[in-house]
């Protein structure tokens, strides 16, 4: 008996496709792109860094520490050119606009007098202003660090130079011995190699007790830090990104009132009745969204009040993208209950689908912290645009022109969804 | 006798199946017929074809005088006088018997201050006015039933479309249905009724459409259909005390066991003279039926005994 009914459980499972893709092709499908966007699998994959650098001092130094960071694979310095193709240098002004808006989680600003300051571990120094988004914590700390390793490896002449002449103004003279020993150090950093203490016979410099670390002065300026409504950027961000991902799975669910219609002689009668089939689907479009859109303005609200999340303050650029995400997230809803022809069906398919779009689309995790491909892939879903314009509105105040691109796209979407639901609804209509 | 409906060499195939091959009859006004047929006889395909969930591929629908086959406003405005009442308990389980009464007469071109007064009508006509505030999904399949009905009929249609109206319910739901649709009869109501229930048709139709094949393989009235098909013969069976020996009456007589079974076209002539005889013999009769040609008899007769899947 017991065998005889394990059997039967087998032959079902083989016979139903969402539930073998259920158990046996999504846990691997999640495995991969989880494993993509946390893996970084391969150098190439691994997402870099917009920075622009604003060159204030035009000294040999500041070129060379641009160069070096130009060279570093984790970061893309953000260029523009002139109509004859020249590269335009960046104001510090632009560069902070940058920031501020969003195009940027970092600016970089070398000041005047830069190079001749560089490496010197007191007294009079012109810092670097590392300028910051909050929004993305990771750039600011990542750009941070490999500024003061390219310092290192790119002017480590100057590092040395710098600092011994500060010493030497502030603790006096040098011997000849310990000139030597200094000597020897900055051969040893400018070519890179070799024991330091070859050619010199005061030994080596860990034998002389020798300290080079210090970073260069480095300035971290937080470009939002004076706006009150931007105290938690992480709340309007997992606000946005967990009420996109439900609002899908409660489109789809409400979409499949359609199946159960279907199921019941429901849609049977109705399609007897005066309305077509365009009609009940706008009907369905338009209640599907009105309830999309409270569900996302409640996760909000409850976010204002206990999070301190600040949509007051943001008022029409949330409702713009409140209104254009359930539209969309509407008609998406429609398309699965239209290409499904069960309620199991369009379970299995809508938490397949959904779950990828929220991984790759940043619902989970934030696309700017994956890697590049994966951040160009999530713009292949519904999720990655209508965060898009979320951060924008909460984080960078972007007024409703600026959010023109996430909610053209949306509207967009929402129109090529609503026809190709219409197009599979067909199979309900007159055989 | 003005007609309401009328369908002119209907034809449909899904794929190799001929669902219909040149249908023909007709429905006239105040008229209810019923549409009969084995399973997968065409019957549903017919009627989706009337209600314009089916195109046809060949022939003619007329509506109210009205080709619906041709979709335009005319065919729309000749459907929205017909009212559709699917075998399916086609309701909104969570809505209650008002809510839903309100939607459907919407759907069907009411004015919402129209269809809150035939709601307030149809919960009347069905007997739900006590629980008109009571979720759909809450009632028995009585009550499910007759608000099913109601759903279809609640815009006045002047042709109703009625499938298996009374499938799966107690006799006392089938009889207060049946009470419904008199009510509707007497308002001039035409009916096109698609059931099994054989008795029910013979009951309540003033002609019989039989369907097989994708075809009208009979059309008529009940006396004219068993007159062409079984004869208008009855049954007398005699059931007697005791068993009576073989040759005790003459040929067209048959014995089987205490009772005897006589065909005749003329019961008032010759039950008697079958009475006399008995008495003759000594037995004392226990009880007499008579039995008419039945419209089960015409069915299976022109469809054959033969299952149909």
């Amino acid at each position: 008996m017991i065998v005889a009914l394990i059997r039967t459980g087998l032959i079902e499972l083989k016979r139903d496709r969402v539930a073998l893709g259920l158990t046996f092709v999504l846990p691997i499908l999640f495995f991969s792109i989880f494993a993509i966007v946390f893996g970084q699998t391969g150098s190439d994959g691994a997402s870099r860094v917009n920075v622009i650098v604003v060159d204030e001092d035009g000294s040999d130094a500041s070129r060379r520490l641009i160069d070096a960071l130009a060279a570093e694979p984790a970061i893309r310095l953000r260029t523009r050119t002139d109509a004859d193709g020249n590269e335009q240098p960046w104001t510090q002004d632009e560069a902070r606009a940058g920031v501020e808006d969003g195009d940027v989680p970092v600016a970089i600003i070398l000041p005047e007098g830069f190079g001749s300051t560089v490496g010197r571990f007191f007294g009079d120094v012109a810092p670097i202003d590392l300028l910051i988004d909050t929004a993305d914590p990771i750039a600011g700390r990542l750009v941070g660090g490999l500024l003061q390793k390219t310092a290192f490896t790119a002017l480590p002449d100057l590092m040395v130079d710098q600092g011994l002449s500060a010493f030497e103004e502030h603790g006096g003279p040098m011997t000849p011995a310990q000139r030597l020993a200094a000597g020897a150090l900055k051969r040893f950093l400018t070519t890179g190699g070799g024991p330091i203490g070859e050619g010199n016979d005061s030994g080596s410099a860990s034998d002389d007790g020798f300290e080079f670390g210090g970073p260069i002065t480095v300035n971290t300026i937080d470009v939002h830090q004076s706006d009150e409504r931007k105290k938690n950027p992480a709340v309007s961000y997992y606000a946005a990104g967990t009420g996109v991902m439900f609002l899908l799975f409660s489109a789809a669910g409400a979409g499949g009132s359609l199946l159960d219609e279907q199921d019941n002689g429901t849609l049977e009668r109705v399609l007897t009745s005066r309305i077509s089939m365009t009609g009940l689907l706008l009907s369905k479009w338009i209640l599907i969204a009105g309830i999309g859109a409270i569900q996302v303005t409640l996760m909000f609200v409850w976010g204002q009040l206990l999070f301190g999340l600040p949509l007051t303050a943001h008022i029409p650029g949330f409702v713009a993208m409140t209104i254009a995400t359930a539209l969309s997230a509407s008609a998406f809803g429609l398309v699965l209950a239209a290409a499904c022809r069960s309620r199991a069906q369009l379970s299995g398919a809508s938490t397949i689908i959904i779950l990828i779009m929220s991984a790759i689309g940043g619902s989970m995790f934030p696309r700017f912290m994956m890697p590049e491909v994966m951040q160009k892939a999530g713009l292949l879903t519904f999720n990655g645009w209508s965060l898009d314009g979320y951060r924008k509105v909460f984080w960078n105040d972007a007024s409703l022109v600026e959010l023109w691109p996430q909610l053209s796209v949306l509207t967009i979407l929402t129109i090529v969804l609503f026809l190709v639901a219409r197009l599979l609804a067909g199979k309900w209509e007159a055989a | 006798m003005t007609e309401v409906l009328r369908i002119t060499d209907l034809s449909r195939s899904f794929g190799e199946t001929e669902a219909l091959r040149g249908v023909n009859f007709a429905v006239g006004k105040g008229e209810w017929i019923g549409l009969l047929g084995p399973n997968g006889a065409g019957k549903t395909t017919c009627v989706r074809a009337i209600a314009g969930r089916v195109r046809p591929d060949a022939g003619v629908i007329r509506l109210f005088d009205t080709d619906v086959t041709q979709a335009g406003e005319a065919a729309a405005a000749a459907r929205s006088r017909l009212g559709v009442v699917p075998q399916d308990i086609a309701l909104y389980p969570t809505l209650t018997a008002s809510e839903n009464l309100q939607t459907f007469g919407a759907l069907n071109g009411l004015s919402t201050s129209e269809a809150r007064e035939r709601a307030e009508w149809a919960l009347e006509w069905t007997g739900l006015d006590g629980r008109r505030r009571d979720r759909v999904k809450t009632f028995s399949g009585g009550m499910k039933r007759r608000l099913n009905i109601a759903c279809g009929v609640l815009h006045r249609p002047e042709l109703i479309l009625l499938d298996e109206p009374t499938v799966g319910v107690d006799p006392q739901s089938r009889e207060r249905i049946w009470e419904m649709l008199g009510q509707l009869r007497d308002e001039g109501a035409s009916l096109m009724l698609t059931t099994h229930q054989l008795d029910e048709a013979q009951r309540v139709c003033d002609r019989i459409v039989i369907i097989d094949h994708g075809c009208v393989i009979a059309d008529g009235t009940l006396r004219s259909l068993i007159a062409e098909t079984v004869g208008s013969d009855r049954r007398v069976i005699v059931t007697l005390d005791e068993p009576v020996g073989e040759g005790a009456f003459g040929a067209t007589v048959r014995l089987n066991g205490t009772a005897l079974e006589v065909t005749t076209e003329q019961v008032a002539a010759d039950l008697p003279m079958v009475l006399e005889q008995v008495a003759g013999l000594g037995r004392r009769v226990e009880d007499v039926r008579i039995v008419e040609p039945s419209l089960q008899a015409v069915f299976l007769h022109l469809t054959g005994r033969e299952l149909r899947e």
